[in-house]
């Protein structure tokens, strides 16, 4: 039996979720970091407390995301860990 | 004893530097009071630099340390929370802090190329290397790939990669460090740079990681207080609330109409359009080129992969990222408004105005060099802004007569918003933090890479403690003074240097790493090609435009190099990998061990593993 306490099986299910979660994090990293400002220039044209939209979402939106996305990826990993029971003590 | 002492310093944590934060403030009052009663500028200036110095080199006495763990990697006891503000300070340089801000104000839009790159990379960092890198567990970076591709040539050409990016970065930052000692010492810029030198070296020779770190945080404090103290006044004065970041809209609208009024084509809020105002595709792939190359670069560059060995846990170094992007985000979410205050400033108080009456700060940073108003035909000799600028003599201040350095924007918002000198003194302060605190974290990487991995590893595996540490020690020094000496000879282009690191980085390092962890057939042949491949094409396409005049690819920039690199290595990695013998089953155990936070790393053989 392995050090950590895994199974094959569990091992390879295991590894399984982490890149789920992985494919899934980056997915919506994409989407702020490039998918998003391809439509900057439409978005310009809505304006809130006088933020053109597209520019807004650059200078402030995206960067919002980004590290709300980081704890919350942060969290939901420890979660799968911790059904595997590989999390540290 | 020792251990006693260093476990109450870490749970007092919140205490020490609430007490350090407090301190600072009285400090910057007592100072504004100094200026009130009537004390010199320049002697305000003296205290502010000194006194902060003084500061960061007590601590790096105070940590100094014997032991190789808190050397390399502060002992593993950063709590994530502080581990972020360390890397927050440690990200933030001097292009950060000073230039971040006039590059806003001269591109508008195109420039949040650098905030979204410049921050969306450490989600691929959290995601995809800080857990595995830190449950590997050794000091550096070349340490993992040595393990995970076959040892000594692998490591080797991630050592030439940390130095190409890390070198060209930590001489822009002494030459950073050397312009703002300077201007607020009144000394030579070659003065300056090695004044700097010294206050670096006081930070992180003692105490290696462990004094940088907590330095660092120290630095991290002061910046931030620095960056936000001056727009959040500015934005009082024009909007009446004190939150620029929500404010700037506001701003951003006014300077939209003043925009139309005056003429300008390129709007500060349009996004993808080239300088005659038009729509261009070639201007929406090169902002989303550059993107992609800071955010790859981010998580690729080693003083940076290296912050995240130094906290306790997996779990806390997945934390750690968020908080570190938490810290950054503060600073970078204010940058826009900094370049949107100073726009409406000039755009209502400065152009179309006589020249008589112009606001006094145009003439006072005029004469320091950073501003010019061109309005006479001899205004060059006025301004040295304004070489080559021929103004039209009728008394009154045109847009195309107006030049300003992207520096002045952070620099002359205290005296732009009407605010005593001592808020002036705090910028330099925030700066050189800024600035000293990026060196630190750069300088301690090159010389550990070279101490710890070209020594150590490669040369005299069975060297002591001692040894090494003056080997690490020493290195140090060296370094550092070749940089200062560097520095000192102002070499051309050095924002398009740090810029061209993150490509370097990225190409060299980037898949090497992600692939080596995620992809279980990755063989070390197929590493070693990969990374030469992406360093190589990058570097390539680099020098081959900047100085043998090699036409552009597609017109990609080549600032954005790494748009090349980056897939050709990964490509690489992939063929070559597929042609090679895979990996043993002790190689696939030693993966297998690392992608889980729980259990001992299970070296293959011809692994070393920590002394």
């Amino acid at each position: 039996m392995p050090q950590d306490g895994l199974t094959p099986d569990k091992s390879i299910a295991h590894w399984h979720k982490t890149r789920s979660l992985m494919w899934t994090t980056l997915a919506i990293w994409f989407v702020f970091s490039f998918f998003i400002h391809i439509f900057a220039p439409s978005l310009n044209e809505i304006v809130i407390i006088g933020f053109p939209l597209g520019f807004y979402t650059a200078a402030q939106g995206s960067l919002i995301v980004f590290v709300i996305l980081i704890f919350w990826f942060a969290s939901r990993q420890n979660r799968i860990d911790e059904e595997f029971g590989v999390q540290e003590d | 004893m020792a251990q006693a002492q260093k476990g109450d310093f870490i749970s007092n944590l919140g205490r020490i530097y609430g007490i350090y934060t407090g301190g600072f403030i009285g400090f910057v009052i007592l100072l504004g009071i100094l200026e009130q009663v009537g004390v010199p500028d320049k002697i305000i200036g003296y205290l502010f630099v000194f006194l902060t110095i003084g500061v960061y080199a007590l601590i790096g006495i105070i940590s100094r340390t014997a032991q190789l763990s808190e050397y390399y990697v502060a002992g593993r006891r950063v709590p994530a929370f502080y581990n972020g503000m360390a890397t927050g300070s440690d990200w933030m340089s001097a292009a950060s802090f000073i230039g971040m801000a006039g590059t806003l104000y001269a591109l508008g839009y195109d420039g949040l190329a650098f905030v979204l790159g410049w921050t969306g990379g450490y989600v691929l960092v959290a995601v995809l290397l800080a857990p595995y890198l830190r449950k590997f567990g050794q000091y550096t970076v070349p340490d993992f790939l040595g393990a995970r591709d076959g040892g000594n040539v692998a490591r080797f050409i991630g050592i030439v990669v940390l130095l190409a990016a890390s070198f060209t970065y930590v001489v822009a930052q002494v030459y950073g460090v050397g312009i703002i000692t300077s201007r607020f010492l009144g000394l030579s810029f070659e003065v300056a740079v090695f004044v700097g030198l010294l206050g670096i070296l006081v930070c992180s020779m003692l105490g290696g990681m462990r004094a940088v770190t907590w330095t660092q945080v120290a630095q991290y404090i002061i910046l931030i207080i620095a960056y936000l103290i001056p727009v959040i006044l500015l934005s009082a004065r024009d909007t009446g609330i004190p939150i620029p970041q929500l404010m700037y809209g506001e701003a951003l609208q006014r300077i939209t109409e003043l925009e139309v009024q005056l003429g300008v084509v390129k709007y500060h809020v349009a996004p993808f359009v080239d300088a005659e105002g038009n729509y261009s595709t070639i201007a929406a792939v090169n902002f989303f080129a550059l993107i992609f190359c800071l955010m790859v670069g981010t998580a690729s560059l080693p003083h940076i992969l290296m912050r995240y060995f130094t906290t306790p846990s997996v779990r806390e170094a997945r934390k750690s990222v968020g908080w570190s992007l938490f810290f950054i985000f503060l600073l970078y979410f204010t940058a826009p408004s900094y370049a949107a205050f100073a726009k409406l400033e000039v755009y209502q108080n400065v152009i179309g105005q006589p020249i008589a009456s112009l606001p006094a700060w145009v003439a006072n940073w005029g004469a320091v060099g950073l501003v010019g108003a061109c309005d006479a035909t001899n205004a060059a000799e006025l301004f040295s802004m304004c070489a080559g600028v021929a103004g039209n003599n009728d008394g009154i201040l045109q847009l195309a007569e107006f030049k300003i350095n992207n520096d002045a924007i952070v620099l002359a918002t205290p005296e732009i918003a009407g605010l005593p000198y001592v808020i002036a003194g705090l910028v330099a302060a925030g700066g050189l933090a800024a600035a000293l605190s990026t060196a630190d974290g750069l300088l301690l990487a090159i010389a550990n890479a070279l101490s710890h991995d070209i020594y150590y590893r490669m040369i005299d595996s069975k060297a002591d403690t001692r040894r090494r540490l003056f080997v690490a020690r020493t290195l140090l020094i060296l370094v550092a003074i070749l940089a200062a000496y560097t520095a000192s000879t102002k070499p051309a282009g050095i924002l398009a240097m740090v810029a061209w690191a993150f490509s370097l980085a990225a190409s060299g390092l980037f898949p090497a790493l992600v692939m080596g962890i995620w992809w279980k057939r990755t063989t070390a042949v197929g590493a070693c090609c990969g990374m030469a491949a992406g360093f190589g094409i990058s570097l390539f396409y680099l020098i081959g435009t900047q100085y043998f005049g090699m036409p552009l690819w597609w017109g990609i920039k080549n600032i954005s190099c790494g748009l090349f690199g980056i897939p050709v290595a990964f490509l690489v990695t992939w063929i070559v990998s597929m042609l090679t013998t895979a990996p043993s089953q002790e190689m696939q155990d030693f993966i297998d061990s690392v992608r889980v936070p729980r259990g001992a790393v299970r070296h293959a053989t011809g692994q070393v593993g920590i002394e």
